[in-house]
This record gives C-alpha cells, structure tokens and sequence, in this order.
C-alpha cells in the first residue's frame, strides 16, 4: 500500500505525463476520482472500496435541515445517475439488499454539521470547511456549517470513480479541507444578451461543482432590462429585449435565489449606476440625463441625472424592492465607467455644479450620486459591493465595503486599496469572455489575486475574487461551453492553497473534472487538446 | 390558419416548382452539378425554375428565407424576383473527427446548418493521430484497436450511410478524408507495421511515424483499404491528405535508410514522400475516382492527375495568395482553406476578417482564377467537440458561405451586417445554436438551450 499525499500524486502526474506526451496518439490520461478543486489537505491511498449502489444512502449524525435532505437526493443522483432513485427503491426490500450487498462495501456516507441549518442562507462568513474520511469500510464527512458538509458531499462525490470492471469504488481518503478564500464568484450579464432561468440554473449546478460560492448576477445594463419590477414594472415592460420572454418575472428570480442556496452559493445582484443605464430611461422618464447640443436636448441621454428631486427618492424605493427580492447582505452597485460628456453638455447640471461648488470638476458630481446612492443602501442594512472607481474618484464609503477591481494595473490598486483598508475583490485577471485559441485556462490558473506589494494585513483583506462572462457575445448557444472548465481554473485558484499552482500537474484531473461536468449534464468544452470522454455530452 | 400573403390581399397558396433535368432514382451531387434557379413572387403566384434539382433544393432554402411574420403574427413574403447561381462550385466545410469524436446527430445536425448557408461539400477529416473512428468491414481492428471507444466512439457503416444520404436530400457532397502517410499514428494499432518504427541510437524506441513506404504490404493494405472507401462513400472524389509529413523517423530507421539507397534517392526524403503518395494515388486513379489532396503533395514534387483539387491551407508565415497563383499556375484546380481556419477563435467579430477574404486575391490570369474551384471552412477538432462546435460554426461559417456563393462585389461588412443577425436568428428558429456575433442583442426566439 502506498500512500499518497497531495505532493506525492502531484509528482506520479508530472512524470507519466512526460511519457504521455511524446507520442502523437495518446493523449493525457486523466486522472480517477481526484477532486477539483484540490483540497487543502488531501490523502489518498490505493485501497479500493465497493461503493454499493443498493443500499447506498446518506445518513444525517446529528442536524438535519433542509439543505441536506435536498443535496442527499441530488448526490445521490450524480453518482449513480438516472437509475439512482430506482436503486433507493429497491433497498427498501432487505431481500434485494441481501441479494447484492457485499462484505466490505460502503453503503453510507453518515453527516455530521454541529450547527442548526434549517432554512439558512449562505453569507461572507459562513464557515465552509469540512474533514472527510473513508476509512474501514466507512464515509464520515464532519462540518461546523452545513456549508462545509454540502462541500464535502461534493467532494466525496468526486472520489467515486469506476474501477476498470466497471465497479463503483472509491479509495481510503483522509481530508481535511476549506477555502483559502470566502468570496469565489462568478459573474454573468444577463443584459447584453438574456440568458434563460434553465441556464442560470445549470450554471448555478456547475458552480457547485466547483465550489464556487457567489453568483455575481449583473442583471440589467445599457441595451436592456429584463429584471421585472413589481413597484416599477414599466422598466422591464418598456427596458427589455422581448417582454414577453426575455424576462425575469419575480418567480424566477425567487426560484434563482433558493436552487443557489440550496447548494451554499449567495446570489448578489449588482445594479449598476449611475453608468451603463440606458435601459432604465425607457420605463423611467427623467432618470437619465439629458444630452444638449448647443441649447436643446439632442434626444441622447447620459448617465442617471444627481440634479433631479425624483431620482433618490426612485432609487429608494427602487432599492427597498431589491433588498427584499435579494437576501443576500451585499448588494452590487456598480459605479463603473460614468462619462461626463452628457453632464457636461446639460445646462441644469451646469447650475447644480455651480451651487454645489463643484467647479467644473464631475468627478465631484459622480461622488455626490454615489455618496446618495450608497445611504440609501445603508439605511437599508445592507452592505455594497462597487467596482474600484469609486474608490479611485474619491468617494466617501463603509468600512465594510467590498471593492471589486477589474482594470488593467490591478497589482498597484488592490495594493492601493488594501492600504485604506478596504476589503477588495479581483476580477482583472479572469475575464473569461475573452476568448483565444488554445489553452488559455493556464493563465487563469497562474493568476494569484495577492501576488502584489502588501503587509500581510492588506493581504488578510483580500476576499477572493470573481471570472466574468460578459454578455456581449454570449448567449444560451454558448454560455455553459465558454465558461466551462476554463472557470474550474479560476475555481482552483480561490479555493485551493497557493502552492497548488502548477497547470502541468492540474491538467489531469482538469481533464477528468471537465468529464465529470460532461457526465453531470454540463456542457463543458475541450481545453487541453485532442481526446475524449468516456461519456459523451447528452442535453439533459 | 396562418395565411401567406403575397402582396397586399394576395394569398399565396403554392410555391410551384420546375425541374428541367429528370432527378429521381439516387443521383448524387457533384462538382458538375448545376446549382442555378430563377425565384419568382409575384401577383400571388409563386414559381421556383431550375435546370437541375440541386439549383431548386437552393430555390427551396431561399423561398424559406423570404418568409418573415409581422407585427400582427402573419407569415408575409414580398413580392421578389431572384435569378441566382453560386460564385463558386466547391463551398466546402471541413470538420474533424479524429482529434474529438463528433457524434452522428451532430453531424447531421451541421449538413442542416449547411444547407441553410448554401454550402455544398462536407469535408469529413474522419481519422487522424488521436483516433480512428471509421469502423471499416475489411479491417475491422483499424476501430476495434485506433477508436477512442470502440462501443461508441466510432460510425458504423450503416451511420455513414445515413450521413451520405441525409447530405444528397440536400444538395451537399460528403467528401471523405483518410489522411496518409502523416496525421495516422491511430493506424497502427489496428495495422500493425502501416507506419514506420523510430530509431534511437541503433535500436526501436517505441515512437511511430509516417507510413512506411519501403513495404509491399503497405500498399497491398491501402489498395484494399481505398477500394473499400469507395464502395462506401459514392462522390467523385476522395481526399488523400498528404499534409505534414515529418521525415525525423523515416531518417532514423535503417531499413528506410537502405530502401533510399536502392531508389537512388539519396538523402532526399521529399522523393520517398512523393514516391508514396504517387502509389497512392495510383490506387485511387485505378478505383476511376478523383482525388483532393493538401498542397504539400504538389510543393514537393509528385506527379498528379489533371483533375486533381488542391487544398490550399498554409497560412502561418506562409502567403497562401502565392501558392494560389503557383498552384493554377501549373493548371491545377484550387480549394482555399487557409485564411478560414474558424477553429481558431478569437474575441469579437471575426466574421468580418472571414467575410473579406476573397479566393481571387492573388496575381493571376483569368484562366488561372477560373481553376478557383472555391473554399472551405475549417473546423479543426482540436479544442472542438459536441459541446461547442455548433456554436463556434455558426454564424461564422455563414460569412464564408456568402463569400463562396455571391458575386465578388457582395463585401461590405456594414451592410452584410444586418442580414447576417437575420440569418444567425433564423438558424437559432431552425434548431442550429448559432451564437452571437455582433454585440448585445437577442432574437425574438431564443435557442432552448445547448
């Protein structure tokens, strides 16, 4: 019996793929029941346990809640498959049990989370960690939150692999295991090109796959609105591509909310201001600014317009509803790319400038909207995520924001904004909509959001970070395939220890998570060259 | 009822169709085929005319096109008037089986798309170095022992059967690739000593290379292994590939070494290469069909039919314009692939660079351009299976299609524009996940999902 550590495998990887590679035909073999991403403590050694499908069931030690019961059936399911309910039937009968159970085999994975569950949702400080052991014939997953043991069933699950007689089997495993960071997020841009409820909800199950933890939703933008308001419902109706079809009605957005927390992923929604608007003039006459040329309005708008005694009270009431559609503590504000050209060309905010003293400096009026804007947040006890300008403009924020950078130069600003002693998020690095030919997800993997000049403090308040997928050319053709595996690299990075960065030796088991995803419905393209998967893509 | 209405108050009830030339019985496309029609919308009568059923298969597809609803929900089409007939005889795409399998309903899903792009030669690169998927009869282990799954991983006889039929229901050729004597290291396992063994100070080390021309047996087994790709595949031509022979091996192997000598080729590995394909394309010649073959086989020397199709397909540090003009220079027909290579993806709109690039654009006599059969887009298989190559296809494929079928003055990306987010939409109605590629935007139907 050898055993393996983490360091131990990730050398047997190096070496056979040395061999693999020199021949045209072969491809690289992937690796069999490894997990993705690599746990911070992860043991393994060759013995090899029967896991039986008969009588296999999941087993509560001390709390149970609603989380659990429902990540039992779907783990279930994605071990065995379709067949997996009809197995659960069967055990039922002791005779089918006697029948096709066997000495030696695991039949259960037994649960143990000390705090209550019910009905809670995840947070920035959930606790996510868990051990995991299968040892003596036995599966014991432990956890302080039911957050740490939905990652454990995760994980367990992708220990299972079939033997070559085409047994399910799972190794002796010890591990020990959480993130090295709480913010891994994934964003999608459900305004430049919709994406259906389905696919957000396949992409919330490949997140969990990968244990990414926060849907960053940017849910409206510039070319349109498809968030339907119930207190202003002309902004959907007026704001979106199709209104009859290209929307998120309230039960969409409420069924978005409870499949992600069922698999402890927060949904933040960012609603982006007081730039990237357009689409609210449409249902909201007088929220955007007015562009003159010379001494008329020119029919063009600009940016959502300070000056007017309607917009923070809009905005309020706005806000009011989104705090109650959306649980999440954080609400994303946006605040990126403001022109002032449009400001600069109205005569009414000429004035308010002059009144305000503000010279002709918009960086002041851009200030004064956010400042509004994020009291309006606050009253209403939530918390904001903002991209960096906002910060860099120099306004006035909580000391528990979150600052979200996604401009070029990110080393010297998450450096810049550490040192204020902001919590910040990066995004700069894992623009995934950026496509190129070849095997990009390297560079995704070798992104360290705190390789940057920094005490150890600013380093602490690093969060994690975000890959986006902005929607300029992606739809539901595209969206799962573009995104996946190439996130799973980004996934890697936010959960895994820093040393776990050698994309020679993740490439394996990247091949074998991405077959994983394939297996369990995700759509997930080749990203290391010729080969296969066992199982072959099938639509769900 | 949906109604279609002509013109204002006219209900069109019929599209009448003409065909010159008898069709029934299986007759198959080909690089002859007449693929004009003349379309005709007018006082609420609709007429489709054309010499050959292929130009009325493309009349079909365009009347379809011509359909659009309302604001109030009815089908319309305005009155119109097309006479119509392709730039170029070859518009071809090429997919790649042997890096990635691609499974037959994808195959057939992608003649679909095609045919809504008017292009009509599937290029089928069906083997390669990683696999071998063809499932032959005569040589069963070549599958049994080269396919990534032997269970699954493969098309069966009666699978290409079904793909070669599903292509001529649409006017499209299926055009299969058995690249030889390089891109085969998925033959050996099933034909062991097809390739030449590698040689490492003296002694085997295990590596394969390009097939091994200084057997007898090599090409015994080609010459059976063809006569059955002609059986099986029913269009004129077959292509042999040809392309990258890497001579490394062939120089480290003494055996090859010897046979050098004897042929006095001395040390001019380009001679054993193009003795091989000569006997290669011998067979094929002997089988009465016609070949296609990479541009490598022609730079290097060998001696070829007239008839022969050359595919143009170098474009790293390589002007494929050069080439064009070499190549129908010497009286050799053309097929362009090189600035299409839709496989390697980029952000933005790259459609537009695939939109301009026209086949002619090299120094030549009219005689010379009209050797330009056309073009093919390239789908190469390496970071390509079924969960992305619809999209990654399509719309993009769609600008070649119009650049091998319009007039050459067809080439304004401003205008084409527009009409391409029509097309990419239509496809998506049609069941073809076409992604975006102009920017933010949807379509009044969005595709249900990949």
């Amino acid at each position: 019996m050898v055993e393996g550590s983490r360091k131990m495998v990730s050398l047997l990887f190096v070496l056979s793929l040395f061999s693999a590679l020199s021949d045209a035909k072969l491809s690289v073999t992937p690796t069999k029941g490894v997990p993705w991403p690599m746990p911070m403590d992860y043991k393994t050694t060759g013995k090899q346990n029967t896991v039986d499908a008969a009588s296999f069931r999941f087993t509560t030690r001390s709390v149970e809640c609603d989380i659990l019961l429902d990540a039992y059936v779907r783990y279930r399911e994605a071990i065995f498959g379709r067949n997996a309910d009809r197995f659960h039937a069967m055990r039922q009968s002791p005779k089918f049990v006697q029948m096709f159970s066997q000495e030696g085999d695991i039949g259960e994975v037994s649960v143990d989370v000390s705090k209550p569950c019910q009905g809670s949702y995840p947070s920035l400080e959930s606790d996510e960690s868990y051990s995991l052991s299968v040892a003596n014939g036995q599966v014991m997953i432990s956890a302080q939150e039911v957050w740490g043991a939905l990652w454990g069933l995760e994980t367990f699950v992708q220990l299972v692999y079939k033997s070559d007689t085409g047994e399910y089997v799972v190794n002796d495993t010890i591990i020990s295991d959480k993130p090295r960071f709480a913010h891994r997020g994934l964003l999608l841009d459900t305004s430049r090109h919709f994406l259906s409820t389905r696919n957000l909800l396949r992409n919330l199950d490949a997140m969990a796959q990968n244990k990414l933890n926060v849907f960053h939703w940017h849910i409206v933008d510039d070319q349109s609105f498809p968030y339907e308001s119930m207190a202003f419902p002309e902004l959907s109706s007026k704001g979106s591509y199709f209104p009859e079809s290209q929307v998120y009605t309230p039960t969409d957005v409420a069924e978005v909310i409870e499949f992600a927390r069922l698999r402890g992923i927060r949904v933040v929604a960012e609603f982006d201001s007081p730039g990237h608007t357009q689409s609210w003039g449409l249902g909201q006459k007088g929220f955007l600014t007015e562009c003159y040329s010379g001494e008329k309005p020119d029919g063009s708008y600009g940016p959502a317009d300070p000056t007017l005694n309607t917009t923070f009270p809009f905005l309020k009431q706005f806000f009011a509803e989104v705090a109650s559609v959306f649980p999440d503590q954080y609400i994303h504000l946006g605040g990126d790319e403001v022109s002032f050209t449009c400001w600069q060309s109205n005569p009414v905010i000429k004035d308010f400038m002059q009144k305000m003293s503000y010279g002709t400096n918009y960086a002041k009026l851009e200030e004064y909207y956010m400042q509004n804007l994020l009291d309006i947040i606050n009253s209403l006890k939530r918390g904001y995520i903002i991209w960096q300008e906002v910060i860099d403009n120099g306004a006035k924020v909580r000391p528990d924001t979150v600052v979200e950078v996604w401009k070029g130069g990110w080393e010297e600003e998450m450096e810049k904004v550490t040192k204020q002693g902001y919590k910040t998020l990066l995004a700069s690095c894992w623009y995934l909509n950026y496509i190129s030919y070849g095997s990009d997800w390297t560079t995704y993997y070798t992104c360290d959001p705190q390789k940057f000049n920094g005490t150890d403090a600013q380093k602490a308040l690093v969060m994690g970070g975000e890959l986006t997928m902005w929607g300029e050319y992606v739809d539901d053709t595209n969206v799962l395939s573009r995104l996946w595996p190439r996130a799973s690299a980004v996934a890697e990075r936010l959960w895994s220890p820093q040393d776990v960065n050698f994309p020679l030796v993740a490439q394996p088991r990247l091949i074998e998570q991405r077959c994983r995803m394939i297996r369990r419905g995700i759509p997930a393209e080749p990203v290391t060259g010729p080969g296969t998967c066992p199982v072959e893509y099938r639509e769900p | 009822m949906q109604q279609l209405r002509g013109q204002e108050n006219a209900l069109l009830q019929q599209l009448s169709v003409q065909v010159s030339t008898p069709c029934e019985g299986r007759i198959y496309p080909s690089l002859e085929s007449d693929e004009s029609y003349a379309l005709d919308v007018s006082g609420g009568q609709a007429t489709l005319k054309a010499q050959e059923v292929w130009g009325a298969l493309w009349g079909l597809e365009t009347f379809v096109q011509l359909v659009y609803t309302t604001n109030s929900g009815e089908f319309v089409v305005n009155d119109t008037s097309i006479t119509d007939k392709p730039r170029f005889v070859h518009r071809g795409m090429l997919l790649d089986t042997g890096r990635h399998f691609l499974p037959k309903r994808t195959l057939l899903q992608n003649l679909d798309a095609m045919a809504q792009n008017k292009l009509n030669v599937f290029h089928w690169h069906i083997v390669d170095d990683p696999s071998f998927p063809y499932e032959s009869r005569a040589f069963p282990e070549l599958s049994n022992k080269g396919s990534f799954y032997p269970g699954s991983h493969i098309y069966t006889p009666s699978d290409i059967q079904e793909i070669i039929e599903f292509a001529r229901l649409r006017g499209i050729r299926v055009m299969a690739e058995f690249d030889t004597p390089g891109h085969a290291r998925s033959w050996e396992e099933g034909q062991k000593g097809f390739l030449s063994e590698c040689y490492s100070g003296g002694t085997r080390n295990g590596m394969y290379g390009p097939a091994d021309p200084t057997k007898n047996s090599t090409f015994t087994f080609l010459k059976e292994f063809f006569t059955e790709v002609a059986s099986v595949f029913p269009d004129q031509y077959i292509h042999v590939g040809g392309d990258e022979v890497n001579f490394t091996c062939w120089q480290s192997n003494p055996a090859v070494g010897d046979f050098m000598q004897k042929m006095g080729f001395g040390d001019n590995y380009a001679k054993l290469e193009e003795y091989y394909m000569q006997n290669l394309l011998d067979i094929i010649n002997s089988l009465g069909r016609g070949y296609m073959i990479w541009q490598e086989v022609i730079d290097n020397g060998a001696k070829v039919r007239e008839d022969t199709v050359v595919g143009v397909w170098k474009w790293r540090n390589f002007s494929w314009s050069d080439e064009m003009a070499r190549m129908t220079e010497q009286g050799y027909k053309v097929v362009l692939s090189a600035c299409w290579y839709l496989s390697r993806i980029s952000y933005g709109e790259d459609w537009k660079t695939y939109y301009a690039c026209d086949p002619y654009s090299f120094k030549g006599t009219d005689a010379q351009k009209s050797l330009v059969m056309g073009g093919e887009l390239a789908m190469w298989g390496e970071y390509v299976d079924d969960t992305n190559v619809l999209p990654l296809s399509w719309p993009r494929g769609s600008a070649v299609a119009e650049r091998l079928w319009s007039p050459q003055d067809v080439n304004s990306p401003v205008l084409a524009e527009p009409r391409l987010v029509e097309q990419r939409c239509r496809m998506v109605r049609r069941g073809i996940p076409a992604q975006p590629i102009s920017g933010a935007g949807g379509c009044p139907e969005e595709f249900g999902g990949n």
